[in-house]
């Protein structure tokens, strides 16, 4: 559909809704090196505040059981989440599928505390002891439909004539995967690994109701601080925060661009 | 046209990891919840009976199941308090998805008029909020609305209010939060549905005559039905069971059925009421999920 004019209210509502995305984002990092406490008064620049984070100890864990359970939870899913797509995308009509296709993609628009309830009711259950694996549990079983979403889509707009040539030339159909399309897909697989790692990393509801005692996770810590007030220190964490999944918003797009390289057609993620 | 045919066979098997997960994790607790529904809060660890214990034999099953009741269902139908945050939770989910959908189309409909080059920047501009941490948004909010914050700080440079404005505790607050934070939702599906369109179908209209706006009604609105349908139901749902943005953003004198929920469950540790909540949630979901279903089906296998 792109072609012909920008209407300029076609212009200002691109440009006035992505200032009202980004504006609130970036106030809170220019404040985060604000040297006063104050919001008020912007005293100079300032690393007090990442200093702060830096001496506290609670904080400091919080982030460490955040970034574990996001790298432990992103692999666990993606490599669920690319079978499925494979199975959704290459498996046909098989019985079952809706069931399947139903349960998988469910947690996508299912609102988080009924999730998180269902999920503490069965570790309940089950006598599991609540604390790092029952979260990544949790947060694999959430962020999964959305690598399966990532992949499917690459999977579906693969050109299928390279892997039929491999089997034509004689490979089973799992070595044709394996040596054709899985480099192919690799950058959406590894997009939908960073995704369900930032999604994990800013999970709050989930985590509160599937953590144990001294398993708190980033956001838990900082809602409880937020509820108290706004708080300097926070700003800084959140920075730093936001930095970290710059960074892997950038690896994403830096993999999206190497399968364009390579001269793939298919949509970018 | 054979070797296509050899794969469909292995790649049903690979659903097999991923269904037993999701089965285990996502369909079995839901079980769970309703089995706690029907059950009382007890002061034991876990904190409801009856304990369903299997080895103790079958009168004692036949006892505990006996001892189920709907209780937890009647006091929410009869108390006013969850019927209450029940209605405001669709009204608030009605009203901002519609709020969305006013916002977040012309967003979309502008990003589909870019030249090809720009549509994937601008799809990674909308997309890298998203990729923010969600908390982080809202309390980047939280930020601006407070009392000496920067937007009574503008409002009172430029003499538009005299005092400083109450934001925070408010629903303006807590709509502004939700569309903020749920605006990626609605573009992306509305964005997806309308670069699909062709323009010789605008042009045709125009070219009969049809002034823009009338081509926007009759021509461009309904072919983006698909996903207008996705965007709001993608919105929607989840924001009826929201609890992080009224929370942090709405006053506390009335409470959506998420922070209904989290009360019940956290603070007056009363698992099975919480517990009888989520299940009515589900029941008043059931429609749109299934809906949900069929359109996500047909977008992403067509």
């Amino acid at each position: 559909m792109a072609r012909t004019r920008l209407s300029s209210f076609n212009i200002a509502s691109l440009v006035l809704g992505l200032a009202f995305l980004y504006l609130p984002i970036v106030i809170l990092v220019i404040y985060s090196f604000n040297a006063s406490r104050l919001v008020t008064v912007w005293g100079g620049w300032s690393l007090r505040w990442y200093r702060e984070f830096f001496n506290d100890e609670a904080m400091i864990k919080a982030a460490g059981m955040s970034l574990a359970v996001g790298a432990t939870s992103a692999t666990i899913a993606t490599l669920l989440g690319t079978l499925a797509a494979v199975a959704l995308s290459r498996g046909e009509g098989f019985r079952g599928r809706t069931l399947f296709s139903g349960m998988l993609y469910a947690p996508l628009v299912m609102p988080e505390v009924i999730t998180g309830l269902s999920l503490l009711l069965l570790f309940v259950a089950l006598n599991t002891e609540r604390g790092f694996w029952t979260v990544t549990m949790a947060h694999t079983t959430l962020t999964m439909c959305f690598v399966s979403v990532v992949v499917q889509s690459r999977l579906v707009s693969l050109d299928r004539s390279l892997e039929e040539a491999a089997m034509d030339l004689g490979c089973d159909p799992a070595r044709a995967f394996i040596a054709v399309t899985l480099p192919l897909i690799l950058p959406a697989v590894a997009a939908g690994w960073m995704l369900a790692f930032t999604l994990s990393l800013d999970d709050l509801v989930i985590a509160s109701f599937t953590t144990g005692p001294g398993s708190a996770t980033l956001p838990i810590r900082i809602y409880s601080e937020v509820r108290l007030g706004v708080k300097p220190e926070i700003n800084a964490i959140c920075t730093l925060v936001i930095a970290v999944i710059a960074v892997v918003i950038i690896a994403a797009s830096i993999a999206s661009k190497l399968s364009s390289v390579r001269g793939e057609s298919g949509a970018p993620i | 046209m054979n070797s296509r045919r050899i794969f469909t066979r292995p790649a049903r098997f690979a659903a097999i990891p991923p269904y037993v997960w999701m089965a285990l994790f996502f369909l079995v607790p839901f079980g769970f919840v309703l089995k706690i529904s029907l059950s009382h809060t007890a002061i034991t660890q876990p904190p409801y009976t009856p304990l369903f214990d299997f080895t103790a034999g079958a009168s004692a099953i036949a006892n505990a199941l006996a001892a189920l009741s709907l209780d937890n269902f009647r006091l929410l139908i009869s108390d006013n308090l969850y019927v209450f945050s029940y209605l405001r939770s669709l009204v608030v989910a009605a009203v901002s998805t519609s709020i969305l959908l006013l916002i977040g189309y012309p967003i979309a409909y502008g990003m589909a008029r870019l030249p090809q080059r720009w549509q994937a920047v601008a799809m990674m501009l909308v997309i890298v909020p998203f990729w923010t941490s969600f908390l982080i948004r809202v309390y980047a909010w939280i930020n601006i609305l407070q009392h000496d914050g920067l937007l009574n700080r503008i409002l009172l440079a430029l003499h538009l209010v005299s005092a400083p404005v109450v934001w925070l505790s408010t629903d303006s607050a807590m709509y502004l939060g939700i569309v903020y934070s749920y605006l990626p939702f609605m573009i992306l599906p509305l964005y997806a549905t309308l670069t699909k369109m062709d323009p010789a179908l605008e042009e045709a209209a125009a070219d009969l005559g049809a002034s823009p706006l009338r081509v926007f009604w009759l021509v461009t609105f309904p072919l983006s039905l698909p996903g207008v349908g996705a965007g709001v139901l993608l919105c929607f749902i989840p924001i009826l069971g929201e609890f992080v943005i009224p929370d942090l953003l709405a006053g506390s004198n009335s409470l959506m059925i998420g922070q209904t929920l989290w009360l019940e469950f956290f603070t007056n540790r009363d698992w099975p009421v919480a517990s009888a909540v989520a299940t009515v949630l589900l029941i008043l979901l059931l429609a749109p999920l299934l809906l949900y279903d069929r359109l996500q089906r047909r977008q992403l296998e067509a």
